[in-house]
């Protein structure tokens, strides 16, 4: 009963705390409009309109490293595949929430993030507590030329997190058979690439198609509310028995305060070899063809 | 003499319909701006997808048309007529090759020797979209001499030409951003618009010479 009364109050309260969402900070940028909205605990970095759609981070003021998106959740399951990320690579920024927690988590590793556009970072830097140090750094860059540049460089990379894609509008460059063969050419060798993205009908199948085209098969996992997923390729290909339980405890200590259930994700994991949800004929996107918003949009 | 061989010039004009010149010049339109938005699609690989991308493409196509417009202006008063009009649309077809075949290793090389993505796109844009649009932009001006038979209505057919080349960017805009790029590939799509122009300017050559036949035959009756 006492349970019932709390999980109503604290539905009340979320509620109201919606009603009173206050915008404390709101410009324009190159690239688009920029909102920092307060919920009460919860501060939102936001893109373009008011609405729960375009959400691009989040975060507790009174728990700053409780992950407060299902997503970035799902991007950990990477690290079952990697659990000792020594150079990790953020495409997108966003609040810095994700640099943020894997600072933590990792304090020895380098953390390079690359956002194209510089109001967000200074956002990130002023609303959302984003930590920078002689390891981690920020670019102010597009992630394409990063990637280009860091292979000339011989730069490797042992996590490459592409968070580079909303709701609303997706870079189509940074889509392509061409750049997921530059990203894995970063990869070290155990690397792995984890992308958080927004596919609607058809593109769903044109992205699948390419990340099999350069990756193979491939773990994913699909969020139905918003079409959010998260694809997860490794540079060697998955083998089967990688995850063993000792691992998976082991990782579970470590996530458990930051609110990731990894055994839960692990179940969750689907593998495209097992479940290949598109069209064998799937045109794959390129360089020359890679017309992703419109795809998206159809 | 000289004004004898300017008068038999322009008598020439009227030899074949206005229209096929205001179709001409639709299609330079139409294809100028389907090229100037490939530019973004075909720099993004190696300049990436900021805002400074569209502002070296802009100002490369603007500055090459202004340079076209003052060079086809020219050329115009040098005995125009049909067949090297035929010919400039038969060089900007062979000009946009480049850009289909050569486009990754000039862009390339650009991309090793500029750090700065700014200046890159502005020197990649100037390689490959400089000439051909130079070639493209001369068409206007060198449209407007062969349509026009007095002073009185010049400005009237320049306002015409304008209206149709015009029409035919912006037609050219919105076919190649809603359709085109999802329909084919970026290569595809500059060896038709290659294709369609070298057409046109051997089309325009033929009629020239056909009619020259024509006027030859007829002085011999």
């Amino acid at each position: 009963m006492f349970k019932r009364i709390t999980m109503f109050l604290s539905f009340l309260l979320l509620t109201i705390s919606f009603v009173q969402a206050k915008v404390i900070h709101q410009e324009r940028s190159l690239y688009r409009n920029i909102l920092v909205e307060d919920n009460g605990d919860l501060r939102c970095l936001k893109f373009n309109v008011r609405s729960t759609k375009t959400q691009q981070s989040c975060f507790l003021k009174s728990q700053p490293q409780q992950l407060v998106f299902n997503y970035t959740k799902l991007l950990m399951t990477s690290l079952l595949f990697n659990d000792e990320p020594k150079r990790i690579l953020i495409v997108g920024l966003g609040g810095g929430t994700m640099s943020n927690t894997l600072a933590q988590l990792y304090p020895q590793s380098q953390i390079d993030n690359i956002e194209i556009d510089p109001a967000v970072i200074k956002v990130a830097r002023d609303y959302f507590g984003f930590l920078e140090n002689d390891k981690v750094k920020t670019y102010p860059q597009d992630g394409r030329i990063f990637i280009k540049r860091a292979l000339l460089k011989k730069q490797t990379y042992d996590w490459i997190i592409l968070d580079a894609f909303n709701g609303d509008y997706i870079p189509e460059h940074l889509m392509t058979k061409e750049f997921l063969q530059e990203a894995k050419a970063l990869l070290s060798e155990n690397g792995i690439l984890s992308s958080n993205t927004f596919s609607l009908s058809e593109l769903y199948a044109h992205e699948s198609a390419t990340y099999k085209a350069v990756f193979g098969d491939f773990y994913q996992v699909s969020n139905q509310v918003n079409s959010n997923r998260i694809i997860l390729v490794s540079k060697e290909g998955f083998s089967n028995d990688s995850i063993n339980t000792g691992k998976l405890n082991k990782l579970d200590e470590k996530l458990s305060i930051y609110g990731v259930d990894i055994k839960l994700l692990h179940r969750n994991l689907i593998n495209t070899k097992s479940q290949q949800s598109w069209p064998e004929s799937t045109r794959i996107l390129t360089d020359q063809f890679s017309p992703a918003n419109l795809l998206n949009a159809n | 003499m000289r004004r004898n061989k300017l008068l038999k010039t322009t008598t020439k004009t009227q030899d074949y319909p206005n229209i096929f010149i205001y179709l001409l010049a639709f299609t330079s339109g139409f294809c100028i701006m389907g090229i100037e938005l490939l530019g973004g699609r075909i720099l993004a690989p190696y300049f990436g997808s900021s805002v400074h991308i569209w502002g070296s493409i802009i100002t490369v196509f603007m500055l090459s048309l202004s340079l076209g417009y003052l060079l086809g202006g020219k050329l115009s008063t040098r005995s125009a007529s049909l067949a090297t009009y035929g010919l400039i649309f038969l060089i900007s077809a062979i000009t946009l090759l480049p850009i289909a075949l050569f486009s990754q290793g000039l862009m390339e090389i650009v991309f090793l020797n500029i750090e700065d993505s700014r200046y890159g796109s502005l020197l990649a844009s100037m390689v490959l979209f400089f000439i051909p649009t130079v070639i493209l932009g001369m068409l206007s001006p060198y449209s407007v001499r062969l349509l026009v038979k007095s002073s009185n209505e010049s400005g009237q057919v320049a306002g015409k030409l304008y209206f149709i080349s015009t029409l035919g960017s912006a037609l050219g805009t919105i076919v190649t951003s809603f359709y085109l790029i999802l329909w084919f590939d970026i290569n595809i799509i500059v060896f038709s618009f290659s294709g369609v122009l070298a057409c046109l300017g051997l089309l325009a050559i033929f009629i020239n010479r056909s009619h020259q036949l024509h006027k030859v035959e007829l002085s011999h009756v």
